[in-house]
């Protein structure tokens, strides 16, 4: 092409097919980035303690370290490496003890409050508009209540126990994950493919468990990462207070309320950092999975919530 | 300011070696997951001048949008410039950074995306939305930019143009809202304007009207425009230099007149096969009678149908108003007309989507019950839905085995083993590799997913399929092969199909029979010979009119024809009585034809125009 007004022709071999060139293949591949891996090798780390935590801790959940000189709030030193509490237990083994606890609750809670909230949400996607009308409108009153408000009501009147926390926050949480599913199924009912199912006349159960499950299976997944933070601080929370996992049971939310005088005259205040900063890095590492996870699911859900 | 006004004397002379935009050996790259380096754009150089027009065309994935794009100092996320000079102004863009750019986009360069109801936001006034660029770069007062707007909104040929700006952009039409995005891009007095498929998505009687203000304005500017589309008849029209693309690379590159009479790359030519000719009386391929039986394979009587609750058997909005269309065994009917004219309302109909609020679809001489639900699984295997778009049309969680082996399970035409065998013979009935069974959609072009989308229909063995806009989203050579397909899959499997389509010229080679459509009322109908042929309805001789022809200089005979003429700035609107085409029919009475029904006037084998006039009047 040395002139603009030249006929320019590439050169060319008779008979050479163009076939139809493919469309960009999506990068499916997923990879982390360096703060998700940091994530990763944190949450590793803690699933680990949680797991094994009880076996390898250095004393019992109750017991003393140095029976023979009692004293609060001691100093890291050899034989506690985080010092004592406010009874003068381990911190470490109390944090081990507790990692499980903590962690399990809220595992547990966010299941359940995805079970409910899946089944419900997409139920009422798919369902005739009166029946969507009901739930929804159940679920706007469950919404429209504080959380740890409700949860302190629940846990006040029947008790505080270990299944009773975790169904409080499973049903507590179901309200959020209801209204994400929902909107995830309404978004899929109208698309083509799954009108296309319709007019083949597939019923009701093969379309949420085939067309739109797969589909809304990617955020909803993404979404539990998150939604786990939230469990982890609301089961934290309840405990800080008084009414979650009871004394003498370890769990990080009840050890840093136990600890708190260690701020105002303990020789240590690890007995109240040291938990505080698990659940902060925990919650930061799952975070930091989160964001790598939804930034290759293309943001869509971070838009939608 | 001063360089400003500069380049516009520049503009008034029309120097002949004053070039705006010079591609130099451009070279992009995909980056991969992996790091590794994929070229998509390998080595492309071409020259835009003042007051030129240079179209760069290809298929999708021949790079032709990354190109245009790289007049902006712009890449799409995961791409990279690797080589070569963008110059625009002698300056290249390529190694800018994003705060070099901003005074240049917008000022020198201004983009024109494919859709404006994309491209404008909804709650900011339009006049707002079109003097923003000059008033942000300070280039323009508001006063300066309420004034130019005013001048691009009449030489656009904008109906009210005092007033058209202090609209929102939902209260004006799909091709006003086209041209309110060149007044946007040409506000600013940019230098080149790089237009991006600009009329894909417009119907041919408003693509005229949006090509001819698009082309008065680029000239009465004096702007460079890099025009990228991949229909040759709307380059012949407003390119004055053609740049043919494949795979990153340039074919052949030349005047317009130069490529498009004479084209020497087998690429080029191959492009110009695929043009379809123009429709005319003769081109159908007719197809045999063999499968003929004394009831119509489907068939919709007196058929009135809308969206929204329907009150007093009348639905909030009436789209079909009394529409006869009756489709024989192996047979195919073609159904034609602009947007928002109910061809896709009709075909949800036909499939049980959209029960009819008045009126009967018959499935060989049964009357169907209207709902989905209420149809046997027989009555649903035999009539099939093919969509428009096999991207949502086909769910991205499955494998295409699965989505070909449901509907052969679904409908028990096969079981077990057999299923697998029947996705095979489906794969190769569509022309697809057998392993493509074992791909995700997303893995599949655009053509090879449309194929999937026509083999799920097939799968069910249908008697009728009804395709709602098939090849529209395709590529020139693709939509070609789709419907070289089509054309052997009714000539070996007797299935009867419905074809939508707003392109006469896909419909005319195709259908045996032609219906058109004008808001919801049967313009015309008949055998496709006929209906084609004078006397026409004046709503088909218009649609005629309109099919672009790769001839240079087509553009400015048609869009002087009475037909454009009366036709031109006026939507389809649905009306409740009369013909709804009298606003813009060319032979409107008046008095008559916007309040009385037209009578159904029957001529030779079938052929039936609605309309006030006989057919001597019309011929």
């Amino acid at each position: 092409m040395s002139d603009h007004n030249d006929h320019y022709v590439a050169e060319f071999d008779e008979g050479v097919s163009f076939d139809e060139l493919p469309d960009a293949a999506p990068s499916d591949k997923f990879r982390f980035s360096f703060t998700g891996w940091i994530g990763v090798i944190v949450v590793t780390f803690w699933i680990f303690v949680a797991v094994l935590g009880p076996f390898i801790a250095p004393y019992g959940e109750n017991d003393l370290p140095f029976p023979d000189a009692y004293s609060e709030f001691q100093k890291p030193q050899p034989g506690a490496w985080l010092g004592t509490d406010d009874s003068d237990r381990d911190v470490l083994s109390r944090l081990m003890y507790g990692a499980g606890r903590t962690m399990g609750i809220s595992f547990l809670a966010t299941c359940l409050a995805y079970f409910i909230g899946v089944v419900l949400g997409i139920g009422a996607a798919v369902s005739s508009p009166k029946v969507d009308m009901v739930v929804s409108r159940i679920n706007d009153a469950l919404l429209s209540l504080p959380s740890i408000m409700l949860g302190l009501v629940v846990v006040a009147a029947v008790g505080s126990s270990i299944p009773v926390l975790i169904i409080t926050a499973g049903v507590i949480y179901s309200s959020i994950i209801f209204r994400l599913s929902r909107a995830l199924g309404m978004e899929i009912k109208v698309t083509d493919f799954v009108e296309a199912a319709q007019a083949r006349g597939e019923g009701r159960w093969w379309i949420i468990t085939r067309e739109i499950w797969p589909n809304a299976r990617m955020p909803l997944i993404t979404d539990f990462g998150l939604r786990l933070i939230y469990v982890i601080l609301f089961i934290s929370s309840l405990s800080f207070l008084g009414l979650g996992v009871q004394p003498p049971q370890a769990d990080w939310g009840s050890m840093v309320r136990e600890n708190l005088g260690a701020l105002q005259y303990g020789e240590s205040i690890f007995a109240v950092i040291a938990p505080a900063l698990s659940i902060a890095t925990l919650t930061v590492a799952i975070n930091l999975i989160v964001d790598d996870v939804s930034a290759h699911s293309g943001g869509r859900l971070s838009n939608r919530l | 300011m001063s360089e400003l006004s500069d380049s516009n004397m520049a503009t008034n002379q029309h120097t002949s070696d004053d070039i705006v935009f010079e591609a130099k050996d451009l070279k992009i790259n995909a980056v991969r997951d992996d790091r590794s380096e994929l070229p998509i754009v390998k080595g492309v150089s071409f020259k835009v001048k003042r007051g030129e027009v240079v179209a760069l065309i290809g298929e999708s994935g021949s790079g032709k949008t990354t190109i245009s794009l790289s007049a902006l100092g712009y890449c799409k996320p995961g791409l990279k410039f690797a080589g070569g000079q963008a110059l625009l102004l002698r300056e290249d863009v390529t190694s800018k950074s994003v705060a070099e750019l901003r005074p240049i986009r917008g000022e020198k360069v201004a983009y024109l995306a494919q859709s404006a109801a994309a491209t404008f936001n909804p709650s900011i006034l339009i006049n707002e939305q079109v003097t923003e660029a000059p008033v942000l770069h300070g280039s323009k007062t508001q006063e300066e930019a309420d004034k130019k707007a005013l001048a691009l909104y009449k030489a656009l040929e904008l109906p009210d143009p005092e007033n058209i700006g202090s609209r929102y952009p939902h209260q004006v039409s799909g091709g006003q809202l086209q041209r309110l995005m060149a007044a946007m891009a040409l506000c600013g007095d940019p230098d080149l304007l790089v237009l991006d498929e600009p009329t894909t998505a417009l119907d041919v009687t408003t693509q005229i009207e949006v090509l001819k203000a698009f082309k008065h304005v680029i000239k009465e500017e004096g702007a460079a425009a890099i025009y990228v589309t991949h229909d040759l008849a709307v380059v012949a029209q407003i390119a004055d230099h053609i740049v043919v693309l494949y795979n990153g690379e340039v074919k052949e590159a030349g005047p317009t007149d130069v490529i498009i009479n004479n084209p020497v790359h087998p690429y080029t030519k191959r492009l110009m096969a695929a043009i379809k000719p123009l429709p005319e009386a003769g081109q159908g391929e007719t197809s045999s009678d063999e499968h003929l039986r004394a009831d119509a394979a489907l068939e919709v009587r007196t058929v009135d149908a809308g969206y929204g609750r329907v009150r007093n058997g009348k639905p909030a909005v009436q789209v079909l108003r009394d529409v006869n269309v009756a489709i024989q065994r192996g047979k195919t009917v073609g159904v034609i007309g602009e947007s928002g004219c109910g061809k896709s309302t009709l075909a949800r109909v036909m499939a049980g989507l959209l029960p009819p609020s008045a009126g009967d679809v018959l499935l060989d001489g049964d009357v169907l019950p209207a709902s989905i639900r209420a149809r046997s699984v027989d009555q649903l295997r035999k009539v099939q839905f093919v969509y428009q778009m096999a991207d949502t049309a086909l769910n991205p969680r499955q494998r295409i085995k699965d989505i070909l082996g449901r509907p052969v399970e679904f409908y028990g035409i096969a079981k077990g083993r057999d299923i697998k065998k029947r996705v095979d013979e489906l794969l190769e009935l569509v022309e697809l590799p057998l392993q493509f069974a074992e791909r995700y959609p997303h893995e599949l072009s655009g053509g090879q997913k449309q194929r999937v989308n026509l083999a799920r229909a097939l799968a069910a063995n249908p008697e009728v399929v009804l395709c709602d806009e098939v090849t529209s989203a395709l590529d020139t050579i693709v939509g070609a092969n789709v419907l070289e397909l089509l054309k052997r899959l009714r000539r070996e499997l007797g299935v009867s199909f419905v074809f939508i389509s707003h392109d006469l010229s896909t419909v005319a080679s195709f259908a045996d029979e032609v219906v058109v459509l004008y808001a919801g009322r049967v313009a015309e109908q008949g055998p496709t010979d006929r209906v084609l042929a004078p006397p026409y309805h004046p709503y088909t001789r218009l649609l005629i009119s309109s099919v672009p022809e790769t001839r240079i200089g087509w553009l400015e005979e048609s869009a002087q024809s009475k037909e454009a003429l009366s036709a031109a700035q006026v939507e389809v609107k649905l009306t409740d009585k009369g013909c709804p085409f009298h606003n813009r029919c060319p032979m409107a009475i008046e008095g008559t034809c916007a309040e009385i029904d037209p009578p159904r006037r029957i001529g030779k084998n079938g052929h039936v125009i609605e309309c006030h006039l006989e057919f001597d009047g019309l011929s």
